[in-house]
């Protein structure tokens, strides 16, 4: 009598009056809860683990002063953590771009990153001036200039001029454009840039409007 | 109840009354039966739990001067090295203890494949040691990083970046790890999180149930037979089995002497290792702008590597080398089913199975080798072969397990 005033249901009369079924309902029931329930709080948490806000924010765009950059010379700069290269191409660097097409991965750029201004032969704005971001499409090391052409550099006599990268060998040309059966699969990706005046750049955004 | 009459010994039970000490002392020690004829090969389970120790006692004390930022971290190491007292020697035992966790990691795995630990009824055993082998692995791989040097950089650089070669999603996948689009301060700071928490934890957990789950079905031995077959009908006991204490504490603690030798002369007279412990180009600090010259894993992770670079870009992606580095690991699980010989231990095993060893050891070193070499189109070459050759004494095994002639295992074991 206590017990039925206390539970407010009739009193337990021994497991064979178990309603199984309805057990194993309720378990699998409440699992299902706790589980949906779990991974419902595990998704705070590993979006936590996304490029937080100030790392989205630090993507703004950098300028850079060419005026000092000599024909042949190349500078590095910094743009997102990643090395921006600038380089100043001369004549024999330039006319090496239409001799290698065949030997290309990807000589018209259609599977590679650049904005669409970028989308020739030369991969740039002014032919002279190459804009690049220095890390190599293959596992993300940054390749080494090796403008020399022919056999003082290293890599054989047919050698135009390029890079070079150090990790797994992928070779590229003077536009970037990766040489086929090597490692990386597309071209030097080419950053959003534009001319602020004839002797300034701002890598990183596109000409406002066009 | 049997109550004891000195101090000690009421202390002890009142213990037991609440805890189940003795109880455990002698499932797990004084009166776990250890077959009668372990050799040097068992010496590494115990040395593997030794270097787990020093990585945790010495990570504790690096931690309390270590600064997890890519401002300061280079810094806070050589701080370490040179105006911590002693901060030299916690450091170069943990680096050095880094490497001769792999060492005795792999002499223990080559022994369960020299004795066949692996198969029935130790299928489970194996599997969690797999999976402590994996974390093994992400405990160095995060660790590495976080010296903040040329290599610790660069080596992030190219490992997360395997994740991007993953078709669809490999890019977003890669970011997450980094919580960053490239590897910086976000990076360095989860990675030292995982480091020093995270996967110590995993680690000790499965280390636990491996011991568990050894005790229950017990140990293998150089004969491969099943001690508890022949047991001593009035008290149970294996007849080939001894007491895990004290016979093999103490023999283990002179494997334990040994091995300390060795690690001390290693930590106080060739921390480096020349530069196989502690790679040269990571006492240059992290530069994004600039990649060395020739980058290459720490030596214990150079086979797959060697891998991962044998495998061609197909289909104008990587992810054919990666999923082949990864198959490499994950096929090890898949030992217990794959070893169809009747005969466990490589003693009464045939010629065809001495030589798939010797070939497998073989093709693992050399690849080892490659793995640190810049690659060369031979090399290259050398690296497929081999990698077929690491494949096929697993793929192959269901096969030549079977027809390889075996000798009759012994009843009882030979000592």
């Amino acid at each position: 009598m206590g017990n039925e005033a206390v539970l407010g249901g009739p009193a337990y009369r021994g497991p064979s009056e178990v309603n199984k079924s309805k057990r194993k309902f309720l378990i699998a029931a409440t699992s299902a809860a706790g589980g949906v329930i779990g991974a419902a709080v595990a998704v705070p948490f590993l979006i936590s683990m996304e490029p937080s806000a100030r790392a989205r924010a630090a993507g703004a765009p950098i300028e850079v002063d060419i005026s000092r950059l000599e024909p042949g010379a190349m500078l590095t700069v910094e743009w997102r953590g990643k090395p921006v290269w600038v380089l100043n191409r001369t004549k024999p660097m330039l006319e090496s771009l239409s001799k290698d097409t065949a030997q290309l991965a990807d000589p018209d750029s259609n599977a590679s990153i650049q904005p669409e201004y970028a989308k020739n032969q030369d991969r740039s704005i002014k032919p002279e001036y190459l804009v690049v971001i220095g890390i190599c499409t293959h596992l993300g090391c940054s390749p080494i200039p090796r403008f020399e052409p022919g056999e003082a550099s290293g890599l054989g006599a047919n050698w135009l001029g390029g890079f070079l990268c150090p990790c797994h060998g992928s070779r590229f040309d003077l536009a970037g454009r990766v040489f086929a059966g090597q490692p990386a699969p597309t071209n030097l990706e080419i950053p959003p840039y534009f001319y602020l005046s004839d002797s300034r750049v701002l890598i990183g955004e596109d000409k406002k409007g066009a | 109840m049997a109550n004891g009459t000195t101090m000690p010994e009421k202390v002890l039970q009142w213990v037991d009354d609440r805890f189940p000490l003795v109880e455990t002392w002698k499932y797990h020690l004084s009166e776990y039966y250890a077959p009668k004829n372990f050799n040097f090969w068992y010496y590494f389970g115990s040395l593997a739990i030794l270097v787990l120790v020093i990585q945790i006692a010495t990570g504790i004390f690096l931690t309390m001067n270590y600064k997890p930022s890519a401002e300061q971290a280079f810094a806070s190491v050589e701080y370490i090295m040179r105006d911590v007292t002693w901060g030299w020697m916690i450091r170069y035992m943990h680096s050095t203890g880094a490497s001769f966790f792999f060492i005795v990691v792999y002499l223990h795995m080559f022994r369960a494949l020299l004795y066949g630990s692996y198969r029935k009824p130790r299928e489970l055993i194996w599997i969690i040691g797999c999976f402590i082998y994996l974390a093994l692995m992400a405990e160095a791989f995060f660790g590495y990083l976080l010296p903040w040097g040329q290599m610790s950089f660069w080596g992030a650089q190219v490992i997360v970046n395997l994740f991007s070669s993953i078709p669809l999603i490999g890019p977003d996948i890669a970011i997450w790890i980094r919580g960053d689009f490239v590897v910086g301060d976000a990076t360095l700071n989860r990675f030292f999180a995982f480091h020093v928490i995270a996967v110590p934890l995993v680690l000790l957990g499965l280390v636990f149930v491996h011991l568990i789950a050894l005790h229950e079905v017990g140990s293998n031995n150089p004969d491969g037979i099943e001690i508890k077959k022949n047991k001593d009908p009035k008290t149970g006991i294996p007849l080939d089995g001894i007491p895990f204490h004290p016979y093999y504490t103490v023999k283990d603690i002179v494997g334990v002497v040994v091995f300390l030798a060795i690690f001390s002369a290693v930590a106080f007279f060739a921390p480096e290792m020349g530069g196989y412990f502690l790679e040269y180009n990571n006492f240059i600090p992290a530069d994004p702008l600039k990649t060395p010259p020739h980058i290459a894993p720490v030596w214990y992770f150079t086979p797959f590597y060697a891998m991962l670079r044998a495998v061609p870009a197909m289909f104008g992606s990587q992810f054919p080398g990666v999923a082949v580095m990864g198959a490499a690991v994950v096929i090890l699980f898949f030992l217990p089913w794959l070893d169809r010989s009747p005969v466990k231990s490589i003693r009464y095993r045939g010629p065809i199975y001495k030589t798939a060893v010797a070939l497998f050891v073989v093709a693992f070193v050399v690849l080892g080798w490659l793995g640190i070499e810049a690659p060369t189109p031979l090399y290259t070459w050398m690296a497929r072969v081999l990698t077929i050759v690491y494949f096929a004494f697993f793929l192959l095994m269901p096969w030549y397990t079977r027809i390889d002639p075996v000798k009759p295992e012994p009843k009882r074991v030979t000592g």
